[in-house]
Formats: C-alpha cells, structure tokens, sequence
C-alpha cells in the first residue's frame, strides 16, 4: 500500500478518550483501573478540545469516546461536532444508559459516525446482575434508535465463563437489532477484570465451543453482519501485538488528561506519564521518556531480545507481563517461550478451583476502589 | 464502560469475505459509492487517502484512489472505466477496476447505489 515511508515516525493513529470514570453500570471485567476513585479533576471542554486538535494535527484518523460512561459528559456533543469537522472518525462506545431518542438524534446531527452498544449477557436477568443496574430492555431500545438514525452499529458482547454459553442466543439477538458489525470478546485481564480473573475465566470447552458457534454464523451472515470473535490470550501460545507495540499507533488520554500508550499502562510503576494540561500531544507522543520507554526492540530481555517473533508480537502485552511477573519489560507470560509461562496455566488452574469454590465477584463502583485508593489492596499480584 | 477493546489491543480473528461471485460491479451499468459506513478521506499528515470504518482504517495506494474518487454514486463502471482511460492511457484501465471493485466490495468499503 502507498503512503509508506516506512522510517517515518509513528503516528498517533488511534485516540481514546476517556472522558470519565463516572459509569452507572458496575460491570466486574471493566478495565478501568481499580483505583479509579482518586481521579475525580476531570479535564474541562477546553481541554478536550485542545487534545483533538493537536492529535489530528499529527495525523490521528480515529477517535473512541469512551470513559466510564462517555454520554455522562454533557459537553459530549460538542466534542463530536469539533471532532467531526476536524475529519475524525468518531465511534462512541458506551453502554446506552444515559442516551434516549433525542440524543442519538443530536449526534447524528452532530456528525458522529458510529455507535458501538454494548450488552452484558443475551438475557435480561444476567445482563442487569452482572450491569448492577436494570439496563437490558433499555440497550434494546436504543439499539433500534441507532439503526432508526443511520448509524452503523456495533454490538459488543464481553464474554465471560457465566455468559460464554450464550453465544447463539447472542448473536440471534444482534440479527433481529440489526447489527452491522458483532464483536464477542472474551474478557481481557485488566483492572476490575484482573481482580475478577478466578471467576470470569472460561473454560477451553467453552472456547471451543463459541469459536464453533462464531464461525457457523459467520458463514450465515456472509456480507449482511461481521462477526468478530475474540479468543482470550491466557489460552494462546503466543502473546497479541499489544496496541501493535508500544507507542506505534495508539493513544489514550485519561479522565484527568495522562497519557497513556495504552489504557492499561497507568498502573505500571516506575512510570509517571504526562499529562495533558502539562504538555502538548506532539512533546508527549515523540519526546516523553514513558512513551519512548518500550518502543522498538532495545528495550527487550530474553527471550524476546533474540526472538525472530519479535517483529510480529513485539514481546506481548506490557501491563500483563507487569502485572503477572512484577516487570514490564519481561516476555508476556502468555508466550510458551516466556521462563513464566507456569503463571499463565496457574491462572487457568486457580480459576478451574474457584469454578468450584464460588469465589464472590467484586463489582465495579466507587466503594470498592476505595481500598485501592487507600493502598489497602494491592494492584497487581506478582 | 470500557469493555470492546480496539482493534490492536485484542487478538481478534476476521474471517468474513464475500464470495467473488456476488459482485455487483461485473456489471457495466452498476453503480458504485461508498459504503454507508465508511469515509473516503485525503489524510495530509500521512500525504495519501485512507477508507475509514468503524475502528479501523486502510491506506490507499494511488490507483486505488484514483478509482475510488470515481465510486460517487453518480457514475456506472462503463463511466468509470471510461474516464479513467482518458486518464491513464497506456494503463490496463479496465481489468485492473474490475479487479479493484472486486476487493473493495469484498471488503465492504463500496456498495451499489440501488437503481430507483
């Protein structure tokens, strides 16, 4: 393909805004980050719009408004609008609490270009206990809003070990919503989801058995719905391309304006990322130390360092390899090659014992990040 | 809510594509646009133009371009065709926008406009 001045600079292709950590839903694999309580200055319109501004300029193409709950943002509107004439491509990804007719239609006058609608489970009953909140004929709703206003839509389905067997149900589901596009992804083990990994974990049966599912309707829908499904990593014997490496193409700004090569990042240590009301996006994506810190290949140990995979998975994903092995510049666990690949079959044994012992799920909310907010509970266990 | 994972965060698999069959544009009179959506843009920072989707995106060499700025809902493939032989003289116009057209419909980043 053309435009390829391959030793060009990366690009800052992909911004995620997460506007707010405020969210009425409590879902227990959400990756915000456990401690997300003690961020509670938010950054203002101005700033936001500052943000956009400077990242388009540097050439990013695609905007997520995400948080928490983006549409708990009053000023959600006007940031679409200017992102919008900016030549952003806008895709808001929310949980549909908090929008009815009259907002769906603002944003399409707006220019949003895409709403991705997410669903807990295909039943009302397990939707709302694991949401904490009744949600399930309200997502209904606003799923035929969307589609009502033109928008393409993209349902997404977390899966986890209660709701793995409802892949059918799901995707039948999708159809009648008229879906553009379906995305069954299996929880990744960040944040909340890390904390609740015992109890969310599927089984490889399960897997095996919705990757089947998946594909059978893959076929049906040819050229009417996409389906994606997203195998979790803890069953691979390869770690994924995290954000296609480290500073490559992606962005995330904070609620209170850090930025992040990855939402996960915050909770790595040793690493203070900038902050927007501090710095511009061109000084924090090409000169900040953190966002310089694993790019490329030096960074790496063995056996990444000499690995010829490594221009295709770039050592895994950093935060997991923090997060299960205590540094982040070790091999993602996942990898069979890693010497820690035990923690990932570990991980596996734990949770096929709490499958069992009914290890209660942590949910959500601001009283259970309060203890992480005060240290009481560690962030990661190494 | 943060819950779907970008693209590059995940190890999503995409295993649809449509059958070489189906394609409308064999047909000299269809009309092709730009999928609803999708965007066609000119993108300054990396000096080419892009096709955007949701969460995604696709560089574009100059031919494809060149064949999609014509995908306006306005003109046939015989049109296309024929304007893009004024352009390139010396090029294989014709094979090589039947071929395109095949991907790009495969790709769902061009539909047809539907005769009213």
């Amino acid at each position: 393909m053309a435009g390829s001045a391959q030793n060009a600079r990366p690009k800052p292709l992909w911004l995620l805004a997460e506007l707010t950590y405020k969210c009425p839903l409590q879902c227990p694999y959400c990756s915000n980050p456990a401690d997300f309580a003690k961020y509670k200055d938010e950054l203002s319109t101005e700033d936001w719009l500052r943000v956009l501004r400077q990242a388009r300029a540097m050439g990013a193409t695609q905007l997520g408004l995400s948080g928490g709950e983006p549409l708990a943002r009053r000023d959600l509107e006007t940031l679409i609008a200017e992102a919008r004439r900016l030549g952003f491509y806008t895709n808001l990804i929310t949980s549909g609490v908090g929008m009815d007719e009259a907002r769906v239609r603002a944003f399409r006058e707006a220019g949003l270009d895409h709403i991705q609608l997410s669903f807990q489970a295909a039943t009302l009953e397990l939707n709302d206990y694991i949401a904490g909140t009744n949600a399930f004929q309200h997502k209904k709703e606003m799923a035929h809003a969307v589609k009502k206003h033109g928008f393409p839509m993209v349902l997404c389905f977390v899966l986890y070990r209660e709701n793995e067997d409802q892949i059918e149900h799901m995707l039948e589901l999708a159809i009648r919503l008229e879906a553009d596009y379906v995305e069954l992804a299996t929880t990744q083990y960040y944040g909340w989801a890390f904390l609740n990994r015992d109890r969310l974990m599927p089984t490889r049966a399960q897997i095996e058995q919705g990757e089947r599912i998946a594909h059978a309707y893959q076929e049906k829908m040819k050229g009417k719905m996409k389906i994606y499904y997203v195998v979790p990593d803890y069953y691979e014997q390869r770690p994924k391309a995290c954000m296609n490496g480290w500073g490559s193409i992606f962005l995330t700004i904070t609620p209170d304006g850090t930025a992040l090569p990855c939402h996960a990042a915050r909770q790595l240590s040793g690493l203070l990322f900038p902050n927007v009301r501090d710095h511009s996006i061109e000084w924090i994506w090409n000169d900040s130390p953190d966002f310089n810190r694993f790019r490329g290949f030096e960074w790496m140990k063995a056996p990444c360092r000499s690995c010829p995979e490594r221009f295709k998975d770039f050592g895994g994903c950093r935060c997991q390899a923090y997060m299960l092995t205590g540094d982040a510049a070790n091999a993602d666990p996942v990898c069979s090659l890693s010497p820690q690949h035990g923690l990932i079959e570990k991980a596996l044994e734990s949770a096929r014992e709490a499958n069992r012992s009914e290890k209660p799920l942590i949910f959500r909310n601001p009283k259970n990040s309060k203890p992480f907010v005060e240290k009481k509970r560690p962030l990661a266990r190494t | 809510m943060r819950c779907g994972w970008p693209i590059s965060k995940t190890n999503r698999r995409i295993i649809v594509s449509r059958d070489m069959d189906d394609c409308p544009f064999r047909a000299q009179d269809a009309i092709p646009q730009i999928a609803p959506t999708h965007r066609f843009q000119w993108e300054e920072a990396q000096q080419c133009y892009v096709i955007l989707y949701p969460e995604g995106m696709v560089k574009l060499n100059g031919s494809a371009a060149e064949i999609l700025k014509l995908c306006n809902g306005e003109m046939s493939v015989a049109e296309l065709i024929r304007d893009l032989k004024a352009q390139f003289p010396d090029a294989d116009v014709a094979a090589d926008v039947v071929r395109f057209l095949q991907v790009a419909n495969e790709n769902g980043w061009i539909c047809a406009k539907r005769s009213s």
